[in-house]
């Protein structure tokens, strides 16, 4: 295991976490009703909370590593920020789901259930890491996702099963996204070894409790998931959809204008 | 003066004094009361040396809670109004806060103040679809009556909840 692997898998946490993160903020004043909208507003929150426990943890270790591997090698006391507003898209490693557009409020909450149903068993898991800090940011997230799971899945239960219109555009929202999920049991080449190891979790072990969850909820929305279907992957190797470029350019945008602005 | 820190009389005058610096959010609670102390330590500026500095260890509520970068400010300013220049505060992440270690007198404040405390039995998120926490009670005329309105309210900690009775809405301060 390298310096090099753990700051990715480190990474590719933090990444899923901030931009799900800044998608749902992209709500916030939007809301179909001001309920709603609080509510989404707070799972943005949680989830850039948890980026930024993983930024954090990261700068760390990049901080600590030797000069000639070290990534990054323009920042010589790199910061959380940096690493949020100074990386490019092929430098993210989240999973594609996460970056998908927002579309219509039911595209968002199916987004977030196929997330959190992922995220809550990842962090079940993670909770046993031989990594201390990783265990521990797990154990702390792993409540709010469980809020975040509820949340999410029963309004794809009542979208789906609701009426004409809401079922129909639900049924083009899993049309949209279903073929990112594959991605999220693909473990990447940094994070192999980490798991063997017992640092990352062995993607392998938690796909069945995420298909059952989500095969039930699916099934009380009237919803039918699709067999066979191609899978897109890349994500978590710095390959992206034109979606995160755009993301990345709103976000970013004050920092790269100004690098280092406070107020 | 800077206050020279040297025993456990030192200690216990920094948890009175932190039990002073008020939640920014719900400002009825101090940071003591809500559990985000987790431990105060003297760090010897020499092995054997009479001298110290404070170390203030503190957890966060939520790992989204905007509130912290303020709570630790706070703590900073308080303290170095009352004489401790240098002052180490350090966050942690584990064991993870839970609503468990709020005090009880903060429970009570907190029904004073209109938001109803988390309940005495850890009631916490399950995961069953439609499945609701146990009948929160109404902080205004105290019935059981209540209806929630929202699992998250206007911070993280909270949810929104109306009472059937009095018809007034309030928050709840979810177990976690």
């Amino acid at each position: 295991m390298s310096d090099q692997s753990i700051i990715d898998y480190i990474l590719h946490l933090g990444d899923n976490a901030l931009v799900l993160g800044h998608r749902n903020s992209e709500w916030t004043g939007h809301g179909p009703i001001l309920e709603q909208d609080i509510a989404l507003s707070n799972i943005a929150l949680d989830l850039i909370g948890q980026a930024r426990y993983y930024y954090q943890y990261a700068s760390r270790c990049i901080n600590a590593a030797d000069g000639a591997s070290r990534p990054f090698p323009g920042h010589e006391a790199l910061t959380e920020d940096v690493l949020a507003y100074h990386r490019d898209a092929w430098d993210f490693r989240n999973c594609l789901l996460v970056e998908q557009s927002n579309g219509h409020w039911g595209k968002t909450v199916l987004r977030q259930f196929f997330f959190s149903a992922w995220q809550f068993e990842l962090y079940g898991a993670l909770r046993h890491s031989r990594d201390s800090q990783l265990a521990a940011i797990a154990a702390k997230s792993l409540k709010e996702v469980t809020y975040h799971l509820r949340w999410s899945g029963e309004w794809v239960i009542r979208l789906g099963d609701g009426t004409e219109e809401s079922h129909t555009r639900m049924e083009e929202a899993l049309g949209d996204l279903w073929k990112y999920t594959g991605e999220l049991f693909v473990p990447a080449d940094y994070e192999k070894p980490l798991a063997l190891s017992g640092v990352a979790v062995d993607l392998a072990t938690i796909r069945p409790a995420w298909e059952l969850k989500v095969g039930e909820v699916l099934e009380a929305a009237g919803l039918e998931r699709k067999e066979g279907e191609w899978m897109q992957k890349g994500g978590k190797q710095g390959k992206h959809t034109e979606a995160l470029g755009y993301l990345l350019a709103e976000m970013q945008f004050l920092q790269r204008a100004y690098p280092g602005c406070e107020w | 003066m800077a206050n020279t820190v040297t025993d456990n009389t030192t200690i216990q005058e920094l948890w009175t004094l932190l039990g002073e610096v008020n939640d920014p959010e719900v400002p009825v609670l101090s940071v003591v009361d809500l559990g985000i102390v987790r431990d105060i330590r003297i760090v010897k500026d020499s092995p054997g040396s009479a001298n110290g500095t404070p170390e203030i260890v503190i957890t966060p509520t939520y790992s989204g809670c905007p509130a912290m970068d303020m709570i630790r400010a706070n703590i900073r300013m308080h303290l170095l109004e009352k004489g401790f220049s240098d002052v180490r505060i350090e966050t942690v992440l584990s064991p993870a806060w839970t609503t468990d270690w709020m005090s009880e007198a903060g429970k009570q404040k907190l029904e004073a103040y209109g938001i109803a405390p988390p309940m005495p039995t850890q009631t916490v998120c399950r995961l069953e679809m439609f499945s609701r926490e146990e009948a929160i009670q109404c902080p205004h005329c105290h019935s059981y009556h209540t209806t929630m309105i929202s699992e998250f309210g206007s911070t993280a900690c909270k949810a929104l909840y109306r009472c059937e009775d009095c018809k007034e809405p309030f928050d709840y301060f979810k177990c976690h």
